[in-house]
């Protein structure tokens, strides 16, 4: 009895085949068999089927979903339809696309909010290039939920041999996409065989109907383990004395009480109230369009997001990202878009274009360009900072649109992967003379060295003893020392955390030029922090950082104490000294170990030649 | 049921001052499957009251819009809708519903704005004499066009419905317009995630339906579980009718012509959609209460277009009218 409807969510799927597969007709028969259909449209449509039919009077599904008068002019699907129906137990809404070749976005589109694919093929043709297009589309777009129906049984006997090979070829589909699984269903949609009933001309199917299947699975808004993500979408001021922030929870839950900090300047404080019109909520999860107000009065504004203290989203310019092209004019890397993710609009470009998908063969083609439906990997830049999540975590905050400036046209859609080292982005022109050739001219690869230790613990020495080795055995090489770089580049910093922070960064970034000129860099700062070395890392390429840890027990340290510092520090002359009232941060996994109390400084040297040997750095 | 004491209930509400202190659930939670669907529409109406300059929500005083209404509402409270809503009169709306659109606003404190199609009403445009297609064109088609363009309205939300009409089911939540109000099926924009694009040129304006996903049982089971007042014509009563072309029609006032041999009849009637009331058929109906409406919404088997008399003017006959403006 409808009053008593209490159906558990609203599950979102998106069907993917041909009108060949019997698209139309499956559609068609879940509309009619969850009696979605009324009688008025369906008398409409069984006169429409006699008049332009295809089925030979039968009735044409095809002709109640082709919404268009262009399209029934043309016999063709140009566009995504929304189709709806219920059971009992849940409702449905279905992203009806056309398997064109041509139409990557419309599918795209519609996968974009799928919870759930159903991938249509039919028994008697098996699995076609469409198959493996429609797959891999719908595993780009991070549906979770794959369905493979093996259509038109009917038409192979219901043979289980045939049914098997089917699944078998579409498994290692499956597998190279990275689908966690798929549930395969033999049916005969045109007689509605497995899809609300289960078909007796298949007894050795044992498995779910289509709709005890689409009814079971669990809905992903009702998963409330992730961090908090709320977008702040418009700010809900109806006088000085109220202040709340009016958005929809993309991820995790909140309640009263709750710390949160604004992933745009760290801010943190605590929710107050989650304030409706119809009293106070105890909490909200995933899906939920709320007011939030906050216990402090911050700075927040459209764009920003709330979030989970503990577990943050990305903050950056530069990401790599896939990238779907919508629009009939391509791609222009280096032109500025605007790029909308949720509620936040920035200007953004492409700023190298790594390679486009062939999606009927999966592999990678080197691109200039994006041309309409076309699939690539992208680095993008943009003007204010991003607030993301790698899309395979959430698609609200990993998913954005592109813009044209001009004619307003949504021209691509992009899905970010990770974000980009700042330093990656020194790729606005192609250079000329790469990295590799400059590295065949000198005969080695390069390298930055990071020696990083106590003050005293002996870096320096080694790193001369080192560099020494190197210019004898004809390497080019620079030394960058703490003191040395503090005399010039960094003498506007001092010792504070912050400054030693940006010294780091800097030096790193100095490294990076001189390795990229294929240089092999001694890099001698103490370096205390794990982060900043992980950010020298970071900004350098983790594959030519070499760190090496120059481990020295502060009492030999404070025993040599060459420039006097320990006894400066001691006397309290010398503040934020490490290892004495600033703290210092051991490498947990350095690349090498030098024990200074074991090792002698000229031994500690020849092991870090020897190392740079075997891994065919020098010759 | 919808006396003036049920409206003035309902609008204390949404009374704001309660907004500054903290006060218990007063409401049970809706099914999970309305919730969804709420919280989907009151996200997008948020977007376009974020996002556009001068955006304005339309209002035929029928069901759709009183829940669009209804979101509103709840999207923004306890600020009010920063937007006006706006009703296109076509100078045949029943007796019943410019009542209730004249008691409920002043009581919600809504910004409400009627405009008429005056070149139409004073060349007296009538269904009867022009017919149902020009009357439309004229005062509802023609209409809206002048109000947006006359108001400079960027974004007007509707309350349309993909299940309400094949054209529909592929129509956009954000449905982009040229700047002569014109859809064009091949000019809109793919839609991501809820990530909408809602930029527009000068001129140009974007149609925004925030009950897209609704299907009429789910907007009358959200009427019933939320309590929303609606026009009386929608339940069922004893009211005079008259039968023409299979069409079930109330004859609300004097000015039905009646064919020779035609009288009006008593039947209990209810109406299923709101228009023009020459343009609406009724239904026989023992619905008394939204509970009643609910069940047979369950069980029916016509569609709910099925009583309007401009579906009828030829297949494709919306899709026309939607690349010339109407809503």
């Amino acid at each position: 009895m409808a009053k008593t409807l209490n159906r558990d969510g609203v599950l979102r799927l998106i069907t993917c085949g041909s009108v060949d597969d019997g698209k139309s007709t499956l559609i068609g028969r879940l509309l009619h068999d969850s009696q979605a259909i009324m009688d008025d449209t369906l008398s409409t449509l069984a006169n429409d089927s006699r008049k332009h039919g295809t089925t030979g009077g039968e009735i044409d599904y095809a002709l109640l979903l082709d919404g268009l008068e262009a399209e029934r002019e043309q016999g063709i699907t140009i566009d995504v339809a929304w189709r709806f129906f219920a059971t009992p137990r849940r409702r449905f809404i279905i992203a009806d696309t056309p398997g064109h070749e041509q139409y990557t976005r419309n599918m795209a589109t519609g996968a974009s909010t799928a919870d759930l694919a159903i991938i249509l093929v039919d028994a008697s043709k098996g699995l076609l290039p469409q198959t493996r297009r429609h797959s891999f589309i719908a595993s780009l777009m991070g549906i979770g939920q794959i369905v493979l129906a093996v259509n038109k049984m009917d038409l192979v006997d219901f043979d289980e041999a045939r049914f098997r090979a089917i699944v078998d070829e579409y498994t290692a589909i499956a597998e190279r996409l990275g689908f966690p699984g798929f549930t395969a269903i033999p049916m005969a949609a045109r007689a509605g065989l497995n899809l609300a009933c289960p078909a007796a001309e298949m007894p050795w199917y044992q498995g779910p109907t289509l709709i005890a299947h689409l009814e079971s699975i669990e809905l992903a808004a009702t998963d409330a383990s992730g961090p908090l993500r709320f977008p702040v979408q418009w700010v809900n001021r109806p006088d000085a004395h109220f202040r709340g922030y009016a958005g929809t929870i993309v991820a995790g839950q909140v309640k009263p009480g709750d710390p949160i900090v604004t992933a745009r300047s760290g801010k943190a404080t605590r929710v107050a109230r989650i304030v409706t019109v119809d009293g106070d909520l105890a909490g909200a999860g995933p899906e939920a369009a709320v007011t939030l107000v906050l216990e402090d009065e911050i700075d927040i504004s459209r764009g920003d997001m709330l979030v989970s203290p503990e577990d943050r989203p990305a903050v950056a310019q530069q990401f790599a990202a896939d990238l779907i092209w919508l629009d009939e004019d391509e791609l222009k890397p280096g032109r500025s878009y605007l790029l909308k993710s949720g509620p936040l609009t920035t200007p953004a470009s492409v700023t190298l274009l790594k390679h486009r998908i062939d999606i009927t063969t999966l592999d990678e083609r080197p691109a200039r360009t994006l041309a309409m439906n076309e699939i690539g990997l992208a680095n993008l830049e943009t003007t204010a900072p991003l607030l993301f999540d790698p899309y395979g975590e959430c698609r609200d905050t990993g998913g954005f649109i592109l813009i044209d400036r001009y004619t307003n046209n949504t021209v691509g859609a992009g899905m970010i992967r990770h974000a980009l080292r700042r330093a990656s982005n020194i790729h606005l022109q192609p250079m000329t003379v790469t990295q590799a050739q400059r590295s065949a001219l000198k005969g080695h690869q390069p390298a930055v060295i990071w020696f990083t230790g106590l003050s005293g613990s002996g870096k320096s020495t080694i790193a001369n003893l080192v560099e020494a080795r190197l210019a004898a055995l004809s390497c080019h090489t620079y030394a960058l020392d703490g003191d040395n770089v503090r005399h010039g580049l960094n003498r506007d910093l001092g010792f504070t955390d912050a400054d030693r922070v940006e010294n780091i960064r800097r030096i790193g970034e100095i490294a990076k030029l001189m390795a990229d000129a294929g240089l092999i860099v001694t890099c001698s700062f103490i370096s205390p922090f794990r982060s900043e070395r992980e950010m020298a890392r970071q900004l350098v390429g983790a594959e030519r950082f070499i760190e090496v840890f120059v481990d020295t027990p502060i009492e030999i340290c404070q025993a040599r104490d060459p420039k006097g510092l320990y006894a400066k520090a001691a006397s309290g002359e010398l503040t934020n000294f490490t290892g004495i009232d600033s703290p210092y941060e051991a490498p947990e996994e350095p690349q090498l170990h030098i024990t200074t109390s074991t090792m002698s400084e000229a031994d500690a040297a020849e092991a870090i030649i020897n190392w740079l040997r075997a891994r065919d750095i020098i010759g | 049921m919808n006396s003036d004491d049920t409206i003035a209930a309902y609008a204390a509400r949404f009374r704001s001052g309660s907004g500054h202190a903290a006060k218990p659930p007063t409401r049970q939670t809706l099914p999970p499957d309305l919730a969804r669907l709420e919280a989907e529409a009151i996200h997008i109406l948020r977007e376009v009251a974020a996002s556009f300059r001068k955006p304005v929500m339309l209002y035929s005083i029928g069901k759709d819009s009183t829940v669009m209404l209804h979101l509103a509402l709840k999207a923004f409270w306890p600020s009010l809708p920063p937007f006006p809503l706006l009703h296109v009169d076509s100078l045949w709306e029943f007796a019943a519903m410019g009542a209730f659109r004249d008691t409920l606003m002043p009581a919600l404190g809504i910004d409400m704005r009627v405009h008429v199609n005056e070149e139409g009403a004073a060349r007296d445009i009538n269904p009867f004499v022009h017919g149902s297609a020009l009357h439309t064109e004229v005062m509802r088609t023609t209409g809206l066009l002048q109000a947006l363009t006359g108001g400079g309205f960027d974004a007007a939300i509707g309350g349309g419905r993909r299940d309400e009409e094949k054209s529909r089911a592929k129509e956009r939540i954000f449905s982009f317009r040229d700047a002569h109000q014109g859809w064009d099926p091949r000019r809109q924009r793919p839609e991501f995630w809820r990530t909408y694009n809602t930029r527009v040129g000068p001129g140009e304006s974007m149609r925004v339906f925030p009950i897209s996903n609704w299907t009429e049982l789910d907007v009358w089971r959200y009427i019933e579980a939320e309590e929303i007042p609606v026009v009386p014509l929608y339940f069922a009563a004893e009211r005079p009718t008259v039968v023409r072309d299979d069409v079930l029609l109330m004859v609300d006032d004097d000015r039905l012509p009646l064919q020779p041999g035609e009288e009006p009849v008593l039947r209990r009637i209810r109406f299923r959609t709101l228009g023009c009331y020459p343009l609406t058929g009724a239904v026989e109906s023992e619905a008394e209460t939204l509970a009643d409406i609910v069940a047979e919404m369950a069980d029916t088997r016509t569609s709910e277009r099925q009583g309007r008399v401009i579906d009828r003017d030829g297949d494709g006959s919306m899709e026309q009218k939607k690349r010339l403006g109407y809503f």
